[in-house]
């Protein structure tokens, strides 16, 4: 991580980095999503909408990833004070907040005809908007703190803190009765049909390298605003 | 000590401590937290009939009776244990409620213990598969309540 400690190299390595990983996310999002909503089987409990499974689980793990990003590089802002650790978390946060809307949006059209309503305070959907909520006072916070020049270790802080949700938000369906059903997924085990599970990988993979590709665009901007500002701090000086 | 490390570890002492506190409070808020009380739970605590609340389990087979006016339904909500409550719903179910299948129900329980749903929604578990490997009729089977 040390080796990236320089802008300068990072820029060398992610400005190569960035189509590969966005042209690779956007075929492999395209082809999961084609597989899993026009060729994988429907399901035989809920029929045709389970496809919106292919959309909802990816855009979920990635929101919850993205909060993990978020608390990794504030730690190594705050302990190895990382040059490109606070912007990588606020170049995060952004399309974490998005994928985690799409995640409730989707969940909500998903549960209308599966469940019976849009919405429901269970402990998973709760946990999963508070979440959406974190994010966004994240930006805010991000955002008062760069106009006040200052260093960003309260974002820092509140970006690990606000990690404690990942565990709830992972635990909600075992610790609490919920209306959500319980996990799918575990290690080494898959209670999804394999033929509705690798459209399911694919288009999670997909866009897992999209999501990549959003960050090093988002942390190459933040880097090239930045010498912006310090050459015209010098030209005015 | 380095301040590095020295940051290091107190940041770690801190994480320790924050994970600590939130995971106690989770656990103390397991019945508060939860969506809906198990038949069980209402066996053991009594059915509270001052105020709404939302029950759930797991639809009994065989039991879905329809009255004559054809959109009045009684069925009967079980769990893990022998206790089952009676449900009385007027209106239209969600497609997934069937019997053997995980149900919610938001309602009042009356004196004589009957529970009257104004609410019915359907809740399903983590399998997912393709009707051709379906050996059990269609029927939905879950092996617990969450």
């Amino acid at each position: 991580m040390h080796i990236l400690a320089n802008p300068a190299r990072f820029l060398k390595i992610a400005r190569p980095l960035t189509p590969w990983l966005g042209w690779g996310g956007g075929g492999l999002t395209l082809l999961g999503l084609c597989t899993g909503l026009l060729f994988a089987p429907p399901d035989y409990l809920q029929g045709d909408s389970v496809r919106i499974i292919y959309l909802h689980v990816p855009t979920a793990w990635l929101g919850m990833a993205g909060w993990a990003g978020i608390a990794i590089a504030s730690l190594m802002q705050i302990v190895w004070r990382h040059p490109l650790a606070a912007i990588a978390a606020r170049a995060v946060a952004l399309p974490g907040a998005v994928f985690t809307a799409i995640c409730l949006a989707s969940g909500s059209l998903w549960g209308r005809p599966t469940w019976g309503t849009y919405w429901q305070w269970d402990g998973r959907m709760t946990s999963m908007l508070v979440l959406l909520f974190l994010y966004v006072g994240y930006i805010a916070l991000a955002d008062a703190d760069r106009e006040r020049g200052g260093e960003g270790r309260i974002t820092a802080i509140y970006g690990l803190v606000g990690a404690i949700n990942l565990p709830i938000i992972h635990y909600s369906v075992l610790w609490w009765r919920t209306l959500h059903q319980g996990q799918s997924l575990g290690l080494g085990s898959s209670k999804i049909d394999s033929s509705m599970l690798w459209p399911l990988l694919t288009s999670a993979l997909g866009f897992s390298l999209l999501f990549g590709a959003i960050v090093l665009m988002r942390m190459r901007t933040m880097l090239a605003r930045q010498k912006v500002e310090a050459r015209l701090r010098r030209m005015a000086a | 000590m380095k301040a590095k490390n020295q940051r290091l570890v107190l940041l770690i002492l801190a994480i320790v401590a924050v994970l600590g506190a939130v995971l106690l409070a989770m656990s103390a808020l397991r019945q508060q937290a939860a969506y809906f009380y198990a038949p069980s739970d209402v066996a053991a605590a009594g059915a509270p009939l001052d105020r709404a609340v939302r029950i759930g389990g797991m639809v009994r087979p065989h039991s879905i009776k329809r009255d004559p006016d054809g959109v009045t339904i009684y069925f009967l909500v079980g769990d893990e244990t022998a206790n089952v409550i009676r449900v009385r719903y007027r209106g239209i179910v969600p497609d997934l409620f069937r019997e053997n299948s995980g149900v919610v129900a938001e309602g009042r329980f009356q004196p004589g213990g009957l529970f009257v749903a104004s609410e019915i929604l359907a809740k399903h578990d983590e399998n997912y598969r393709p009707p051709v490997l379906d050996a059990g009729k269609g029927e939905h089977k879950s092996s617990s309540l969450k």
